[in-house]
Order: structure tokens, then C-alpha cells, then sequence
């Protein structure tokens, strides 16, 4: 697999960008030029210029170095939700395609529940509730994402649970566990991982939301969400302010979508005849 | 008969658990729920009445039931700020709300499957690369920077489009005008999903025998795409147009807030800075509802259209 991503251009493109944003959020203490949170009101709203390359917003903060500490909440809360989001969703969609019957319903139902908010809603509902923080923030943005990778997964162990080496496994007198571990989850992996990488680029849009609606990462923190709630005030006066954190979530939003589009065509194996 | 058999053992059920989940979602607000609501100069005889008001000093039990009658029969309780009704309120503001979400499934429709047909007869001509390039950008954008986009370049510069608000009351014309840019902005999130989806299922129908004989027996290119391809593609894109149209309450939420647009989005807004919870909660119930029912509909009519799975 690592060989035909390095072939793909497009999978390649999606795994630049997103080295480059995990890149910047691991080195900005050495990378950013200024302190992120450090006032100045002698530069208030500067336009991009050799000093602050992106200019400064209204309390004179360089723009560069908090779009550098931006690519953090983003990522972290994108990368902790998810990886939270799966392994609990996995696991309920594993047993409740495995096992159907009763246990599919007890598990599902909740599912189907939690399915029904439009996902903006539940996740301001939920951060209304709890109140922003960062744990609360991928606490709540777990919980949207348990829904939908159970939703696949259990898709993916009920069309598996049919399959040949299944029963020979059951016949052999292995424990449900183990077929499951051993047999289920090995090959429903690839279908995972796929659902990951989207997720991943669904996680860092929701963060952003909800960070633009005020009631994500809080100010004075950067995020580029709320850069981008920030620069909305003052947009005509200072545009520079609202572009350049767009830009970087886009980026990232694109990184995530191209290597989700690309391994899924690595890894369907149905879709890869038609490739050629 | 069937309808009311499948609307009792799906939809309901889903219901009760969304009316269920808002009712934790209050009792989870960490400390005092009501101190929360009023803010630290309460005094505690308002504090006391509002714990009554909202059934807070009865045990949970009692408390889930209470909720879910009055829930029926809707009483869904009052603001907390403008001490109104919040069922009304949400009520008086989702006209606004469901013409921006109609608005973006017309442009939706009107963009995505002539787009996804082209793409899929052109097959790997430069019309198909484009469209797919265009929609993919548009797909990692987020939707509250390129409605900062076009408000910015569109209206504030170009002065095209009007800057915030929803139009005059009975002008239709200024309300179509100050709905474009929202529109075309919750839209644009999901023009991807649609022409992909409008593509590959035209690109399985256009192999398949009936397209072919259609065309062997010298009916015109035109006529084969439209009646006999696109007529059997569309099964699968209107099923995905339905869940669309739930996923785009979620999405108004945000439209609206960035265009400053009155609607439920932006009342359930302000209500979570104020920290009303009741018409946050109420706010939330219809949105949901919502989502179910036209999730239920959605299911409705595939069920129609596809004479296979109709029992």
C-alpha cells in the first residue's frame, strides 16, 4: 500500500499538505516569527507588509505566527475525536453486524438517535451544555463521529460475517471474540481507515465551526475558526484577515479529501479496475 | 396502512430518543442549570421560581415525564430573555430558515445534474476534469468562508448583493435578492455530493443493455441520455437530494449566522450566547423533527420510485 500512495499523484498531493499543517502545528514555537498573543496596538490592522508578511489584526497580533498556532486546536481536536470516535464506534458496529438479533437493535437504536440531529446542531446543543473546552470540545466531537463509524462498520462486519473462512472459523469452535478480532476487524480495516481520513477533514470542519460561531477554541487562543470569527468585523477594512486562515483550513480541508478520495480508490478494490 | 406501520416502528421511536437526548442535554449543564440561565445577580427567589418553572427540584424521573407531556402536547416552556413562548418563536422564524434551505436544493438540482451528466457522457474530456475540479474545491471549502468570500467581493465590493438581513416583508423581489448569496453558499457544500453521485450512476445506467438497445434502434443521442439513462440514474440522487435537505438545516445554521440572516439557525445562535436554554432546546426539537421527517419522506419516495423494493 505505502508504494501505490507514493504512485498516485493525488494521493501524494494529500499527503504533502497534510505533512506540511501537521508540520507547521508540531514546530510553531520555533517557526512562528512573533508571539501569537502578543499585543501591540502601535500596529493595529497592518496590511501584509516585510515585517508581519500577513499583515496584523486589530490588537496588532502578526496574522502568520497565529495562523501557525491555529493548525493545533485544529488538529489535535481532529485527530483525538476521531481516533476517539472510532475505536468506540468500531467497536459497536463490529458487534452489532457480527452478533444482529437483539444485539443489533440495543446498539443501533441509540445510533440512529444520535443520527438524527443535523451534526451542527447537536454539536452546539452539546457544547452549549458542557460549556468550551478543549476536552469538551473532543469529547463533543466524538460523540457525533461514534454514530457514523459504527453506522460503517457495521455495514462492513455484516457483509463479512457471510463469507466463507467466517464459518470455517465458527466450525473450527474459535470464540465470537476472537472471529471477530482475528478475522472481522482485519479485513474490515482498509474500509476504516478510509472513513478516517474523511472523518479527519469532517473532525477540523466542525472544530472550525463551532469556533466561528463562538463557542469552540476561545479567544485569545488562535484558531482558525475563530481568526476567521474575528476578521469578519472588520472585513472590508481588513481583508487579509479573514483570507489567510481560510485559506490554511482550506488547505487542510483538501489534504484530508484528497487522500481519503485516493485510498479509497487504493483500497476498493471493485473501483480499481476502473481506474485504469 | 404500511406508511403508519413504518412511521410508528422507525420515525417515532427516533423521535422519543431525540426529545430524550434534549432532555439530558439540559440536566447535563454543569452546577445549578437555573444560577446558569439568570447569571450571578439572580436573587433566589427568581432562581427558585425558574428551578419550579422547569420542574428541576422533582426527582429525574418525575422530571422525564413532566418533560414529555408538555413536549405533546407543546408547551415547550418560555424564553428566558424574552420571556415569550420558544416553540412561537421558532415557529415565527422558520419561514426564513426552510426558504434558504428550498432556495439551495433548487440551485442544488439545477447545478448538480447537469453538471454530473455532462461529466458522465464526456466521460474524461476536459468538461469532466473541470466539473470535478471545481467541485472538489468546493467541497473542502468551509461554508462560512466562502459566504465571508462572496459577501466580501460580491457585495462589499461590487455592491451586487445586499449585506445582511432577509429582504423587506412582502417584497418578493428584495427577499430573492438577499437570498442568493446564502443560497448559493449552503449550496455549494453539497453540489459535490450530488454531481458525483449524478456521474457515477449515470455511468453504470449508460452501460447498460436497455441504453444500448435504445440506441441501436436509431432514437437520438439526446433522447437515449434524458428518458432512458438519466430517468433510471435519478432513483439513487433522489434519495441522496432528500438526505440533503436535512443535512441543510444544519449547515443554515452557519449561512445564516455569516450573512446575518434572521432564521432558526441564527435564533438558536443567539440563544446559546445567552444561555437560554429553553429556546436553544426548542429551537433544537424542531430542527430535528424536521431532519426526521423528511429523512422518513425520503425513505417514503425511494420506495415509491423503485417498484423492486415496494411490498
Amino acid at each position: 500500500m505505502p508504494a501505490l500512495i507514493l504512485k498516485k499523484p493525488k494521493a501524494l498531493a494529500g499527503l504533502l499538505l497534510v505533512a506540511v499543517m501537521v508540520l507547521l502545528a508540531l514546530l510553531a514555537p520555533w517557526i512562528a516569527p512573533y508571539d501569537p498573543l502578543a499585543l501591540d496596538p502601535a500596529v493595529s490592522n497592518q496590511a501584509p507588509s516585510a515585517q508581519f508578511w500577513l499583515g496584523t489584526d486589530f490588537f496588532g497580533r502578526d496574522v502568520l505566527s497565529r495562523m501557525i498556532w491555529g493548525a493545533r486546536p485544529s488538529l489535535l481536536i481532529g485527530f483525538s475525536s476521531v481516533a476517539i470516535g472510532c475505536l468506540i464506534g468500531a467497536a459497536i458496529g463490529l458487534a452489532a453486524g457480527y452478533f444482529r438479533g437483539w444485539v443489533d437493535t440495543v446498539l443501533m437504536r441509540p445510533v440512529d438517535v444520535l443520527l438524527s440531529f443535523p451534526i451542527v446542531v447537536l454539536a452546539l446543543a452539546l457544547v452549549a451544555a458542557l460549556g468550551p473546552s478543549l476536552l469538551n470540545l473532543i469529547l463533543t466531537i466524538s460523540l457525533l463521529f461514534v454514530p457514523r463509524f459504527a453506522r460503517v462498520v457495521r455495514a462492513e462486519a455484516m457483509a463479512l460475517r457471510e463469507l466463507d473462512y467466517i464459518d470455517a472459523a465458527r466450525v473450527a469452535g474459535q470464540t465470537p471474540v476472537v472471529i471477530i478480532m482475528r478475522h472481522v476487524l482485519p479485513n474490515a480495516l482498509a474500509q476504516i481507515i478510509v472513513t478516517c481520513t474523511v472523518f479527519m477533514a469532517n473532525a477540523i470542519l466542525v472544530e472550525a465551526g463551532l469556533s466561528f460561531l463562538g463557542v469552540g477554541v476561545t479567544p485569545p487562543e488562535p484558531s482558525w475558526g475563530n481568526m476567521l470569527a474575528e476578521g469578519r468585523n472588520n472585513i472590508l477594512g481588513a481583508p487579509w484577515l479573514t483570507t489567510f486562515p481560510g485559506v490554511m483550513l482550506t488547505l487542510t480541508l483538501i489534504g484530508f479529501n484528497l487522500l481519503g478520495d485516493a485510498l479509497r480508490d487504493i483500497l476498493d478494490p471493485r473501483l480499481r479496475g476502473l481506474q485504469a | 396502512m404500511g406508511i403508519l406501520i413504518r412511521f410508528l416502528s422507525q420515525a417515532l421511536p427516533t423521535l422519543l430518543g431525540a426529545v430524550t437526548i434534549l432532555f439530558l442535554l439540559l440536566r447535563m449543564i454543569p452546577g445549578d442549570p437555573a444560577q446558569a440561565m439568570l447569571g450571578a445577580d439572580a436573587t433566589a427567589a427568581d432562581l427558585a421560581r425558574l428551578r419550579q418553572d422547569l420542574g428541576l427540584d422533582q426527582p429525574l424521573w418525575v422530571q422525564y415525564g413532566v418533560f414529555l407531556r408538555s413536549f405533546v402536547v407543546g408547551d415547550w416552556g418560555n424564553s428566558i430573555v424574552t420571556k415569550t413562548p420558544a416553540l412561537e418563536r421558532v415557529l415565527e422564524a422558520l419561514p426564513s430558515t426552510l426558504m434558504l434551505c428550498v432556495a439551495a436544493i433548487v440551485l442544488i438540482i439545477a447545478i448538480s445534474l447537469p453538471a454530473g451528466v455532462v461529466s458522465a457522457v464526456r466521460r474524461d474530456s476536459w468538461v469532466d476534469y473541470g466539473v470535478s475540479l471545481v467541485v472538489f474545491l468546493l467541497m473542502s471549502m468551509p461554508q462560512f468562508w466562502l459566504g465571508l468570500l462572496l459577501l466580501l467581493v460580491l457585495s462589499y465590493w461590487l455592491d451586487w448583493f445586499p449585506i445582511f438581513g432577509a429582504g423587506e416583508a412582502g417584497d418578493l423581489l428584495s427577499q430573492l435578492h438577499h437570498l442568493v448569496l446564502p443560497s448559493l453558499t449552503l449550496a455549494a457544500g453539497f453540489l459535490g455530493l450530488v454531481t458525483r453521485l449524478t456521474r457515477s450512476s449515470m455511468l453504470e445506467v449508460l452501460g447498460r443493455d436497455y441504453v444500448r438497445t435504445a440506441r441501436a434502434k436509431g432514437l437520438r443521442e439526446p433522447v437515449v441520455i434524458v428518458k432512458h439513462a438519466l430517468r433510471n440514474a435519478l432513483l439513487s440522487v433522489v434519495t441522496v437530494i432528500g438526505l440533503t435537505m436535512g443535512q441543510l438545516l444544519g449547515g443554515a445554521v452557519i449561512v445564516e449566522v455569516v450573512f446575518a440572516r434572521p432564521g432558526v439557525g441564527t435564533m438558536i445562535w443567539d440563544a446559546i450566547l445567552q444561555r437560554d436554554y429553553p429556546q436553544v432546546q426548542a429551537g433544537v426539537a424542531v430542527f430535528a423533527a424536521l431532519f426526521i421527517a423528511t429523512n422518513f419522506l425520503t425513505d417514503l419516495l425511494y420506495g415509491l420510485l423503485n417498484p423492486r423494493i415496494r411490498v
